[in-house]
């Protein structure tokens, strides 16, 4: 008999409700949602547009308070501070224009203290990863948004954190290349044992990249079923060619189209 | 040399020999005002002869200083004020009106509080530049995108460790604004000073000299003042440039 892979993150009746300031009513943005996250397992999460899915990730990571409900990360209750060992990559462009590509990629890695060797061997892994190795020197400016966005990524994956949550994290990269780059987070995502939760709007991205997908309802965002992908964990982008692949993304789609029927007819949340 | 740097060079030596040829000629009195060559000329004479050095060490000295506690000051306060969204409601209205209030106005009061030594020359550079930092602090802080904080909190920073290694240095350039600004009004403020509530100083010189009718004193001074800020903010201008460059800015 094989033992259950652990929980790394659990959620339990998690909610998020916006009150509206002054005369103005509240909104009811997410949940609740119940969802274990296992230890080791990419999990990716796909639903409408504003159907929370960013919001359950800032919560996940502290970022965003929960209105109700328990969020656990490796068996402990999270607080105000972000868990450590968790990293996480935003959609909008968070590189430091200040800081060279290589300064960007160490700024967490300075802040632990590591040897300069190793630092550095950290550094030159994920320039060769990340095929920055030529613009080590560059500032952000001097890069495409899908170069600064590879930036981003090098600074979190260098951490080595056991938890990588990803908010859309390939949204300003080419097709191509978010093959490429899939490829290259499944393989990190294999040597390095992490935890993945991945948002994405993508139905291809997710079926490709994950274990399993949660496809979230229309606002407030609950999750509506699971779709296990049983993909094999040695996998690259060529599954896409595969017809169990077609298979995968038509059933997201078919759970999905309802919803964001639903949410295109929904009034847009407050700022 | 580029094509704009050719006409700005025109623009601002054609007036310098249209004026040496009014003086040399004789439309403007040497009384009134000596030719350009000859203000430059005693102006080589004055330096080496060292006796304004002490003057001029003087008032770079306290504009310096002036400079100094209103970048540090402003930029406190400018950090101070951007977390109180109640307290910058109050003071915004304050500070958009500041620069309308004429602070050589309070001299009198000035002189009664700190007498007649560098203090109130300072205190006046000082009133005059910190806003300008203040209010580009704000600026600076207000263009820091969200998601940086969220960086910040991602690598557990504090409040002050967030200011000091992301929000101040990505506000940098409207920082820096603010820094020029305060260069020129602290400049502004001491020379000022020094005319009316001084007995040292280049703004005293120069008054001295004036009220001595002695151009070969007062006009290579007004000069040497000319000289120096244009160059400070030259410098200046020339380090923001290449810092804008670096953010894709320019």
């Amino acid at each position: 008999m094989t033992a259950s892979p652990a929980v790394h993150v659990s959620l339990r009746g998690v909610t998020r409700v916006y009150e509206g300031s002054g005369s103005g009513r509240a909104v009811h943005a997410l949940g609740p949602v119940d969802l274990d996250l296992l230890a080791g397992e990419f999990f990716a999460v796909v639903g409408p547009s504003g159907c929370g899915k960013s919001t359950l990730l800032e919560m996940i990571a502290s970022l965003a308070p929960a209105s109700a409900g328990s969020i656990v990360v490796e068996g402990r209750p999270i607080t105000r501070e972000v868990p450590e060992g968790v990293g996480v990559v935003f959609q909008e462009d968070a590189c430091f224009p200040w800081l060279t590509v290589a300064d960007n990629i160490v700024f967490g890695l300075r802040r632990q203290g590591l040897a300069a060797g190793e630092t550095r061997r950290r550094l030159e892994d994920a320039l060769a990863l990340m095929g920055l190795a030529e613009f080590a020197r560059a500032y952000p400016a001097q890069l495409s948004g899908g170069m600064r966005q590879r930036v981003c990524i090098a600074r979190t994956l260098v951490s080595e954190p056991r938890l990588i949550l990803l908010d859309e994290p390939f949204g300003a990269l080419d097709q191509q290349t978010r093959l490429l780059m899939g490829d290259e987070l499944l393989r990190l995502w294999r040597e390095t044992g992490a935890t993945v939760l991945l948002i994405t709007h993508a139905l291809d991205e997710a079926a490709m990249l994950a274990d399993r997908i949660g496809v979230m309802s229309a606002r407030p965002g609950r999750i509506l079923e699971i779709v296990r992908t049983g993909w094999p964990r040695e996998r690259d982008s060529r599954i896409v060619t595969e017809e169990s692949f077609g298979d995968i993304t038509g059933r997201l789609w078919r759970k999905l189209r309802e919803e964001s029927l639903k949410s295109m007819a929904g009034q847009p949340l407050p700022a | 040399m580029t094509r704009v740097a050719f006409w700005r060079a025109v623009v601002v030596l054609l007036p310098v020999l249209a004026l040496e040829v009014l003086c040399r000629t004789g439309v403007i009195a040497p009384i009134m005002m000596p030719a350009p060559s000859v203000v430059l000329r005693d102006l080589v004479t004055l330096l080496a002869s060292g006796t304004m050095n002490g003057a001029i060490v003087k008032t770079l000295g306290n504009v310096a200083l002036a400079c100094v506690l209103a970048i540090v000051a402003g930029v406190a306060l400018g950090a101070l004020i951007h977390r109180w969204p109640g307290l910058r409601e109050t003071l915004e209205p304050l500070f958009a009106t500041y620069y309308a209030i004429p602070v050589y106005a309070f001299y009198p009061l000035f002189i009664i509080l700190f007498g007649l030594g560098e203090a109130p020359q300072i205190l006046i550079g000082f009133m005059l530049a910190v806003v300008a930092v203040i209010v580009n602090t704000l600026n600076g802080l207000d263009s820091v995108p969200r998601v940086l904080g969220k960086v910040a909190r991602v690598y557990r920073l504090g409040p002050l460790a967030t200011a000091l290694r992301i929000t101040l240095p990505y506000a940098a350039p409207y920082l820096f604004t603010g820094v020029k600004l305060a260069v020129a009004y602290a400049f502004i403020g001491v020379i000022g000073a020094e005319f009316i509530m001084s007995r040292t100083g280049l703004g005293y010189e120069i008054s001295f000299a004036f009220n001595n009718f002695d151009n070969g004193v007062m006009y290579p001074l007004i000069l040497l003042i000319l000289v120096i800020a244009t160059a400070l903010n030259m410098s200046l201008e020339r380090w923001e440039k290449a810092l804008l460059r670096r953010r894709g800015r320019h």
